[in-house]
């Protein structure tokens, strides 16, 4: 039975009331509450004129998180991965969704936890361009409207915001991170708004009127750092619990075993799973299906259709089932629902397709823009589920590179002012500084994302007979023996066979004897 | 003239038709496990199957204890002679009411070709079927004891179906060779009552 929106939300009230009662009773005092009010400091008693404004009074007190947000991931948007040495990071990678925030950094900057990032000259060491407002804000009502270089809209109250700030939520993480890709629930299969008062049977930690976690519970920060990544994911753990991370620890602790620990199937009938565990990552069976709240993941995008306007001379847009089908400035997508994951081996290893490199097709006929690491002999990989999105986008056949549009923006050369790729491109790959040859064509290119969100209650996982059997859901792992799946067709042929003439052995060795029989007594 | 002499005693009775069930219900749930059809899917298929093998071990500990107390372990030594008699018989004799060329007893209960076929079951079948199949059951600690350098998963599963294999070809032959009596019923029955109709005048061999 669905509850509606309004029963989750008082469901949740209840909870977290109940919850707050029962912490009271057990300890006296009570953990949700602050021990600062923030509608009664003097800094925050002005009408603040804009985002940097808010900052200058957070950083009065609040002395170095600005600093300390100046060395993470979320403000660089740059990430050096220390196996293989690429630069990454979304200000460095593209995808094949809205491809690259580079030469469009005014209108995607709307995700930075910063203000003014609306091109190369932006200070990244300014500790008053930090938003503290995007991830602490608990009203709901802060936004950052994309084409602002991060600043937010001019409605947002910011007196109210700011007095109101908070540990961040599902919602404050939500507001960019569900929306990936352009859209909720567009990128990741496993992160959409759904995810904001989630029921049990979505995800079983976040569940609203249950544990009711947020992010943060798992992705845990040191100094504002927030653990967690999908450039370094640890695809395998040999360590057992350590939820507590701290300071100066370097590694990553938002995965199961931080609190699950090694051996997590206790009862004795479900103890063979803990040896699955060493092949198998937890979300291969803890997450049954991706997309499962109720919103479409985008499964494929086809830039090549692009540029169709209607009538009136803007662009075409198409929904199906209030899914957005076809946009005349970004092309054809679609789109999937309470869907199985795609499993490969994964041991962590991620290399990008990086901007100055020839794109490769691989054997199915699309370039990976993303190539995960792992083989079953390697002993440090596991399988996992993945989201492959599979796209078509512009890329420079002489150079053999794919490339950077200069998408958004009003200005001549931007793609969704003129529809022109050409000009679109020149502009986008001069931004970025590297050669373009003027030649535009279209390539089929395909990403991989590791799932890891809206695990299932138990009794939801994946059964066993959904990989054991011959058209499971490994068919195509290979390099372990599955029982069901791999069975010696030698064997069973002469196994069969020789039990058949066995069996017709003794039936004609009978008949014999009851001929005879009858015979004799003829 | 024959008399009615008790061949089967109660525990031997008791062995044999509760073996006889675990046997059926393991190789059902074997070969469903194996992938061979599907039937209780796949893990109540493996809850079955592990429930019956160990309780078939139980079963086994008290079977040995009572074989080596009664001395009855010797009904399975095994002997050449008279084996050419027996295939001869079961190829020819049978068909023409030939006399049958062993003598059932209390002291021996097993004719000569049977002798061979259980010491067959006892020393290549079962060892295979037990060894791998305690494999399979231990997989999970293969690692703390060391055992998966030598050990890989699918040799195991193989040699625990081939020898399943066999032990269904034996099962076939078996539930034929029982209606090859002095009637179509008379082995059955004698495994039911324990009691065997004999020839007292028969010459011991």
């Amino acid at each position: 039975m669905k509850l509606s929106y309004i029963q989750r939300i008082a469901g949740a009230v209840l909870g977290y009331c109940s919850l707050l009662l029962l912490m009271a009773a057990f300890s006296g005092t009570s953990y949700a509450v602050s021990t600062a009010d923030h509608t009664r400091f003097k800094e925050l008693q002005q009408d603040f004129k804009s985002g940097p404004e808010v900052t200058r009074a957070c950083i009065k007190c609040h002395t170095e998180a600005a600093k300390q947000i100046h060395k993470t991931n979320h403000w660089t948007w740059e990430f050096l991965n220390p196996d293989n040495k690429q630069r990454l990071g979304k200000r460095n990678i593209l995808n094949n969704f809205c491809i690259t925030p580079q030469s469009n950094f005014a209108y995607c900057t709307a995700c930075h936890i910063g203000y003014g990032w609306k091109d190369e000259t932006f200070d990244f060491t300014s500790e008053e361009s930090v938003d503290c407002l995007v991830c602490h804000d608990s009203t709901g009502t802060y936004s950052k409207p994309p084409g602002k270089a991060g600043h937010p809209k001019d409605t947002v109250d910011l007196k109210h915001v700011a007095q109101q700030v908070d540990k961040t939520s599902r919602d404050t993480c939500g507001a960019c991170h569900f929306f990936g890709g352009g859209g909720n629930g567009v990128k990741h299969g496993d992160m959409d708004d759904s995810l904001a008062v989630p029921e049990r049977e979505l995800d079983v930690h976040m569940d609203a009127v249950g544990e009711d976690f947020t992010c943060a519970t798992c992705h845990r920060h040191v100094e504002h750092d927030v653990a967690g990544s999908r450039y370094t994911p640890e695809a395998a753990h040999s360590e057992d619990y350590h939820i507590h991370r701290k300071q100066f620890e370097e590694e990553n602790n938002a995965h199961c075993r931080a609190c699950h620990g090694n051996k997590p199937h206790k009862k004795v009938d479900k103890s063979r799973l803990n040896n699955h565990a060493k092949k198998i990552a937890c979300q291969t069976c803890h997450i049954p299906r991706i997309a499962r709240g109720g919103v479409a993941t985008r499964v494929t995008w086809d830039w090549s259709t692009a540029g169709k306007l209607d009538e009136s001379g803007n662009p075409l847009q198409q929904r199906v089932d209030g899914n957005l089908v076809y946009h005349g400035k970004r092309g054809t997508f679609t789109y999937a629902a309470n869907v199985e994951p795609e499993y490969i081996w994964f041991n962590g290893e991620v290399r990008y397709l990086l901007l100055n490199e020839k794109a490769v097709v691989n054997e199915d006929g699309y370039v990976p823009i993303n190539d995960f690491g792992g083989s079953p002999d390697d002993g440090k990989s596991r399988i996992w589920p993945v989201k492959v999105f599979r796209g078509v986008q512009p890329y420079d056949p002489v150079m053999g590179t794919l490339v950077v549009p200069h998408t958004t923006g009003l200005n001549e050369d931007a793609y969704w002012k003129n529809f022109d790729w050409e000009k679109a491109i020149t502009a986008g790959m001069l931004s970025a500084g590297q050669p373009f040859s003027g030649k535009v064509d279209f390539i089929k290119t395909q990403m991989s994302w590791p799932i890891n969100h809206m695990v299932a209650p138990a009794e939801d996982a994946v059964g066993c007979d959904e990989c054991h059997s011959k058209n499971g859901r490994l068919k195509d792992i290979e390099g372990i023996y599955i029982p069901s799946r791999d069975a010696s067709v030698r064997l069973d042929t002469a196994g069969w066979f020789i039990t058949l003439l066995t069996l017709v052995g003794v039936l004609m060795h009978g008949f014999g004897r009851i001929v005879s029989n009858l015979w004799s007594k003829r | 003239m024959t008399v009615r002499v008790m061949i089967f005693k109660r525990f031997e009775r008791f062995w044999h038709w509760s073996q006889a069930l675990l046997i059926l219900v393991l190789l059902i749930s074997g070969f469903e496990i194996h992938g061979s059809y599907d039937l209780l899917g796949f893990e109540d298929a493996v809850t079955t199957h592990r429930t019956a093998a160990w309780s078939l071990v139980t079963l086994w500990i008290f079977a040995i204890f009572w074989h080596f107390t009664t001395g009855e372990w010797k009904q399975y030594i095994p002997t050449l002679k008279k084996v050419d008699a027996m295939v001869r018989y079961y190829l020819l004799g049978i068909f023409i009411r030939a006399p049958h060329p062993f003598r059932q007893t209390m002291l021996k209960k097993h004719n000569p070709l049977q002798r061979l076929a259980y010491l067959f079951l006892w020393v290549v079948i079962s060892p295979m079927i037990w060894l791998t199949g305690w494999a399979y059951l231990f997989y999970a600690k293969w690692d703390d004891w060391g055992l998966d350098q030598y050990l890989a998963l699918e040799q195991v599963a193989f040699f625990h179906a081939l020898a399943a294999f066999m032990m269904l070809v034996f099962l076939i032959a078996h539930l034929y060779l029982i209606t090859t009596g002095r009637t179509v019923m008379a082995h059955m029955k004698a495994m039911i009552t324990g009691r065997e109709e004999i020839d007292p005048d028969a010459e011991e061999e």
